[in-house]
């Protein structure tokens, strides 16, 4: 079975559906699926569940799916960066369930690791353990936290091989691991193919059983806050 | 190190920042918040080895870039572009948050909205007005070994901010160890907020009309 696909839309073929829920991968606009999300705004899909840690920023990343209204509810951890989310979600057209950045990580990681639920002090007497089964151990109280899947999850590598091996770079790996195993099917755009057995075994991030399609995207990589330094320091 | 007028009374931002830095032992691995307490990383010695924690998954974070060398794929927690070192590794935002939970890290240095004498933080929320979501405060003052906050004494109405209990939602119960403010520095004790050290020209006078929170000796 070749899991490399041509384009994002060929990738995406038969995988969308109004209201189902995504992953999309990426940490403020660092290692994003921008060509999958393109691709998902071009299919014009309607009341999608996303989870992702944020929400891209007015006309890139997920924030071209918020422009043209094809989010019903975001499962994020900080979404202070995008004038039209803040629109939209006081005026009530829009669903938010803001994590703990460590909970939803774990969250997605227990998802595609089979665990429904799992317990963490993360939250515990703050608003977020409202309504969640508490418990002690060893004397100190944590909630309970739900696993979370995805019919798709959407993910940025570096490279992939023919066989959907991954490698990520730097900071760009963030939530991509995790949430490459969480999607029933994970669809992975990558700035590089690569044949079967160039990777050293040893060196792979995620091994190809979590990835079903793979992509060569083309990137922009916005960079959100460009901070630098003068040679002279 | 800032150096502050003899007739200045208390510390500037950039004075909390260097005070606060002394809290950083060498040795330890420490996550630094957004704003003051990124400005901590200026004032560490040069003799105390320290390795600083991005929790968007990086440890042994380096300075920004030289201008022309930005990489989108390598930034910080606040999304500012920076660099690696020698010593740095990268990991996914799950393995950060497992040595973040797991209390691996030694010391997490992060401003506050308020703080109460039992140790009690708000970081994240004010009703009303637009939510940005926690990010991974929850998870900081959770799980890190040791919690120190950075933060203006008075808001700017002037009311204090070290309190009897915090006003907005909290971000964390129980996990302040450590404040630092224009005015000095306090600890979180049995029964209320013990002063450890004043800040130049403050009075113990001057920190008990600026608190409301029970100062103990």
């Amino acid at each position: 079975m070749d899991k490399v696909y041509e384009s994002a839309e060929a990738a995406l073929e038969g995988l969308l559906s109004d209201g189902m829920r995504m992953m999309a991968g990426g940490f403020g606009l660092c290692g994003i699926p921008e060509n999958l999300i393109k691709a998902v705004h071009k299919s014009d899909v309607r009341d999608i569940s996303i989870v992702s840690n944020n929400c891209g920023v007015d006309g890139f990343g997920l924030g071209i799916l918020l422009d043209a209204k094809q989010i019903k509810k975001m499962i994020s951890s900080y979404v202070g960066e995008n004038k039209e989310f803040e629109r939209q979600y006081l005026e009530g057209e829009l669903e938010l369930e803001f994590n703990p950045q460590g909970t939803m990580a774990e969250r997605i990681r227990a998802g595609g690791a089979g665990i429904p639920g799992f317990y963490t002090k993360t939250g515990v007497g703050t608003l977020i353990a409202e309504g969640k089964e508490h418990k002690e151990f060893n004397d100190e109280t944590y909630i309970m936290e739900t696993g979370l899947t995805a019919d798709v999850s959407l993910v940025k590598a570096w490279k992939a091989d023919t066989e959907g091996n991954l490698i990520y770079n730097k900071t760009a790996r963030n939530f991509n691991p995790m949430m490459a195993t969480a999607g029933k099917i994970t669809v992975v755009e990558v700035e590089e193919i690569v044949p079967a057995g160039t990777f050293d075994p040893d060196h792979i991030h995620t091994p190809g059983i979590y990835v079903q399609r793979i992509i060569k995207g083309d990137f922009e990589k916005r960079i959100e806050q460009r901070t630098v330094r003068n040679k002279r320091d | 190190m800032p150096t502050t007028a003899n007739t200045q009374k208390g510390w500037d931002r950039p004075a909390m920042a260097a005070r606060a830095a002394k809290e950083l032992k060498d040795g330890f691995y420490c996550n630094l918040g957004i704003g003051i307490p990124t400005l901590v990383a200026n004032y560490i010695p040069e003799d105390v080895h320290v390795t600083l924690q991005s929790e968007n998954g990086m440890l042994g974070m380096g300075p920004f870039p030289f201008e022309g060398e930005e990489d989108a794929d390598l930034i910080n927690a606040g999304k500012q572009t920076i660099t690696e070192l020698d010593t740095s590794s990268y990991f996914s935002s799950a393995d950060s948050f497992a040595m973040i939970r797991g209390g691996h890290i030694n010391l997490s240095i992060l401003g506050a909205m308020e703080v109460s004498e039992e140790g009690d933080i708000a970081n994240w929320m004010i009703p009303g007005k637009m939510v940005k979501g926690m990010g991974g405060a929850m998870d900081l003052v959770a799980g890190v070994q040791r919690v120190v906050v950075i933060m203006d004494h008075s808001n700017k109405k002037g009311e204090s901010k070290l309190l009897k209990s915090c006003s907005l939602p909290l971000t964390g119960k129980a996990c302040v160890d450590r404040i630092i403010t224009g005015l000095g520095v306090f600890d979180v004790v049995k029964g209320g907020i013990k002063v450890i050290e004043l800040a130049p020209n403050v009075t113990l006078n001057d920190v008990k009309d600026a608190t409301e929170a029970q100062l103990v000796d």
